[in-house]
């Protein structure tokens, strides 16, 4: 597991976000949020209001977002909620970014069924485009990470970047991926395998085969 | 009731007991950490597992599982030992074995329960967590690498303080526990996660490397900060009280104590007047001997012209060997209330806390009249909190301040007592058990009158239940008024008698400028103000270097005993008062503090036991108006409030830092 840390406050950050407010749209996606928790019952709505900070933040800094510690202020007191309980909240669940990030957020699965179908060469070729774990390259296109189980087990390995997955990958068709994204195309999600369209046994189906064509009814076989 | 079976024992628990407190009831002995009477139950360090059946066939924490008919619990099997072993370990991986440079050793839940019940060593061989030093405030020392996660203080900061400050970050092995951008806990209660840590990541700023608990003297006392009663453990080494701990009262301060309680305490050995001074011709304070300070009295030669003046922290006894030498010379003239308050205290059931400490909690409806309660009693606030939590509606007639619960303020305007809004009133005559708490500010703007006026009004009290409150300040308050320390104008009074001779009991707030023809002999503990006014100063003992009767806000009166010795030349404030009665020729019918304390109950029955005193019913109650407004409360700066406290290093850097804002740079370590 990465280590995770807080972003120091400093007064440039402090210059930076404190005047963080919701944009237009946001603001109504907000007011949304916290109108599907009963009275009184507001602070449950702290985890989407945190994405949607996330993504304008992103939006904001054309990455895929953080959570600079004014703007973790911002939704304790929109949620009217002390700070640490956000700050905790933030701080346990990966998803949050708690540094700057680059534009392309590369999550690569590093657990066991990842592993045996060869993560370590992906997160190779991810250091071979000069990605290091935890840092953001210069050009603040790709930041890496190594990240714990995203349950895509049947398509391992993948990575997911951004709000994406890409599964079936080797360190060739990860390069394709990654090199669109570089160029501003958006490459196909999910599996990467030819034929393959979700996580479907390779080569075809090994049950309910009568199924593929049409409805099969298989109850007078039991 | 569901009927258990703990170890083959049958018996029968209350409804909504858990099987830890099953166990308990058993006698059995069930280790825990996270797990704690008085706050929620969080069921994370799995300390306390127990077999029980009807169940998975696994061992079961029993602090978060309710107790159910029929349940067959065992504390003594295979596989609670096993689980007992295994949960250590783990707890044990990441906790460093530096138990020798621990402030915790010897008092520690984790190294006792290791002894108990864990393995002799350990199977981890890989290299240790390390966390980041945490800043908590100049009374919290953390050492965060020992925290085992137990989150007490977290639940203690949220639930009991209600103060959100300290939280877990992160998760799994990395969590961490700490302040918001670890800034200084603030608030009056912050040192109690002291206690609560069962390990010893959390420990004494102040008191770090002082002293091992098998070194300390540990002798019971009353708290004088506050008019609270707390009840606490000095814990002395030679003539020195190193710290105070609470002692578990559950009517008074439950288990908890205020910061100013407890860290005062380096203020007792700082500024202390250790021998007698006298004040000579050129206006300057001389050092003098017993004998020439007693001389320098007797030549007052004051006849009746004595008055007597007591400050917050004395005791009874020092109070009524003061009475009796005033009254052998022929003075009435006692007062207690130093700043000039006149309440009338001719039924002192209108000036007491009748709902009692632990019974306001039960109150539905309070209103506060002119009280910061949150400084004037921090664990009065507790228990108006936990009545909220009830469901309790507060109300506060004064200038806001930040309650630690919700509160609706009705403006700073007293008239609004005469005419309350009428959904205040309506809240006030729907509730079951209606509360007033009349403060300082109140009893100064003169409104006990209109208080008790609305009190009949919305009769709060009623059968079984009396909502007249009257929050003190001074420990020695109650006591002062059942030994007669009020006059009907107060201390304008004794201004106005323009006594000879004035005899201060270590009191500290009064305006001496208007006894500027008095000769005013200060007998105290503290070079502070009183002393500074003084023209003859006899050194006396403190809280803590006496025996002492106490009677709290609620006139609960309460025995405290002697820790350590007063330094130098001071002695115990009676033996100063005897032996001021042969300097001027006077009997006072004690010569040991036995004959005083039976001389003291004698006159006022009620000191003699422990308990509620009994000050009969309220009195009828008169037509009266209030008026004026509640700006400012009497208490300006919560860790400054007395002599001892002012003395004191660590209270003055709590002013500093915590309600300054003062920045103390960290020394590098």
């Amino acid at each position: 597991m990465a280590d995770r840390h807080l972003e120091p406050d400093t007064p440039e950050l402090r210059a930076r976000w404190s005047g963080f407010a919701w944009t237009k749209e946001n603001a109504a996606k907000a007011a949304e949020y916290v109108a599907r928790y009963p009275e009184g019952r507001q602070r449950s709505a702290v985890m989407p209001l945190l994405d949607l900070a996330q993504r304008q933040v992103g939006a904001e800094t054309s990455t895929q977002g953080w959570l600079p510690l004014p703007v973790m202020e911002y939704v304790a007191k929109y949620l009217d909620m002390p700070v640490i309980r956000v700050v905790e909240v933030a701080t346990f669940y990966f998803m949050y970014n708690l540094v700057p990030v680059g534009k392309f957020h590369v999550q690569v699965c590093g657990t066991t069924p990842c592993m045996l179908r060869g993560s370590d060469a992906i997160m190779a070729a991810c250091k071979k485009r000069g990605m290091a774990k935890g840092h953001t390259t210069e050009d603040g296109l790709w930041t890496l990470t190594e990240v714990e189980c995203m349950g895509n087990c049947a398509s391992a390995p993948m990575v997911q970047i951004n709000d994406d997955n890409y599964e079936d990958l080797t360190p060739e068709r990860l390069d394709a991926v990654l090199d669109a994204l570089a160029a501003g195309k958006a490459p196909k999600t999910g599996t990467q395998e030819p034929g393959r369209h979700t996580v479907e046994p390779v080569g075809g189906p090994t049950t309910l085969k009568e199924m593929v064509e049409a409805n099969h009814d298989y109850r007078k076989e039991w | 009731m569901p009927k258990v079976t703990v170890d083959g024992v049958e018996l029968e628990v209350p409804a909504g007991a858990t099987v830890l407190q099953a166990c308990e009831m058993a006698g059995k002995e069930i280790p825990r950490f996270c797990y704690h009477e008085r706050l929620s139950i969080a069921g994370n360090c799995r300390m306390c597992l127990v077999e029980v059946k009807p169940g998975p066939p696994k061992p079961q924490a029993s602090c978060a599982l309710p107790a159910a008919e029929g349940q067959e619990i065992r504390t003594d099997s295979p596989m609670v030992k096993k689980a007992r072993e295994g949960v250590m370990e783990f707890l044990l991986i990441n906790h460093p074995l530096d138990c020798p440079i621990c402030d915790q050793g010897g008092e520690c839940d984790l190294q006792d329960q290791s002894v108990a019940y864990g393995r002799g060593a350990s199977r981890y061989d890989e290299n240790k967590r390390a966390v980041t030093e945490k800043y908590m405030g100049p009374l919290i020392k953390t050492v965060m690498t020992r925290c085992i996660h137990c989150t007490r203080c977290v639940r203690f900061s949220e639930e009991i303080a209600g103060v959100d400050e300290i939280g877990a970050l992160y998760r799994g092995e990395q969590m961490q526990i700490t302040t918001y951008l670890e800034q200084a806990a603030k608030h009056e209660l912050s040192a109690n996660v002291i206690d609560l840590c069962p390990v010893g990541a959390l420990t004494s700023r102040p008191y770090a490397f002082e002293a091992r608990p098998w070194e300390l003297k540990k002798t019971l006392s009353i708290d004088v900060s506050d008019a609270v009663g707390s009840n606490i453990r000095l814990d002395s080494r030679g003539r020195e009280v190193l710290r105070i701990l609470p002692r578990i009262n559950d009517d008074v301060n439950e288990e908890w104590l205020s910061d100013k309680a407890r860290y005062q305490v380096d203020g007792l050995t700082r500024r202390r007047l250790d021998r007698p001074w006298i004040r000579g011709a050129d206006g300057k304070l001389a050092a003098a001997t017993w004998e020439e300070a007693f001389a320098a009295v007797a030549k007052v030669n004051p006849g009746k012209s004595v008055a007597v003046v007591a400050g917050d922290m004395v005791d009874c006894e020092t109070m009524f060997a003061a009475k009796a030498l005033a009254g052998a010379l022929g003075s009435k003239l006692l007062e207690g209330r130093q700043t000039g308050l006149d309440y009338d205290c001719s039924n002192l059931a209108a000036v007491n806390f009748n709902s009692t400490i632990a019974g306001i909690e039960e109150a539905d409806a309070v209103l506060i009249v002119g009280s910061h309660v949150r400084w004037e009693a921090p664990l009065v606030n507790t228990r108006i909190r936990k009545a909220v939590k009830r469901g309790a509606k507060v109300f506060v007639v004064g200038a806001e301040w930040d309650a630690t619960y919700p509160v609706t303020n009705l403006g700073t305007d007293l008239a609004v007592l005469d005419k309350l809004p009428k959904d205040v009133a309506d809240v006030l005559k729907k509730a079951a058990r209606p509360a007033l708490i009349l403060g300082g500010a109140g009893l100064g703007k003169g409104a006990l009158g209109a208080c008790l006026a609305l009190a009949d009004k919305y009769k709060l009290v009623r059968d079984g239940w009396n909502g007249f409150n009257v929050l003190h300040m001074a420990a020695a308050r109650m006591g002062g008024l059942m030994l007669g320390y009020a006059q009907k104008g107060g201390i304008a009074d004794l201004v106005k008698a323009k006594p000879k001779l004035l005899l201060s009991l270590g009191a500290d707030e009064v305006d001496y400028t208007k006894f500027a023809d008095s000769i005013v002999v200060y007998i105290g503990h503290h070079g502070d103000k009183g002393a500074h006014a003084a023209d003859i100063i006899l050194p006396a003992a403190a809280f803590s270097e006496k025996p002492g009767t106490y009677v709290n806000t609620e006139g609960r009166v309460q025995f405290a005993e002697k820790a350590v010795f007063a330094p130098g030349d001071a002695r115990e404030d009676w033996t100063i008062l005897r032996a001021l009665a042969d300097a001027l020729s006077v009997t006072v019918g004690f010569d040991s503090f036995d004959e005083l304390r039976a001389a003291m109950i004698k006159a006022a029955p009620a000191l003699g036991s422990e308990g509620l005193a009994d000050y009969g019913a309220l009195p009828k109650a008169e037509k009266a108006k209030a008026s004026g407004t509640i700006e400012a409360y009497p208490i300006k700066d919560f860790y400054l409030t007395n002599a001892i406290a002012r003395a004191s290093e660590t209270m003055q850097r709590c002013s500093a830092e915590l309600l300054h804002g003062e920045s103390f740079a960290e020394a590098a370590e």
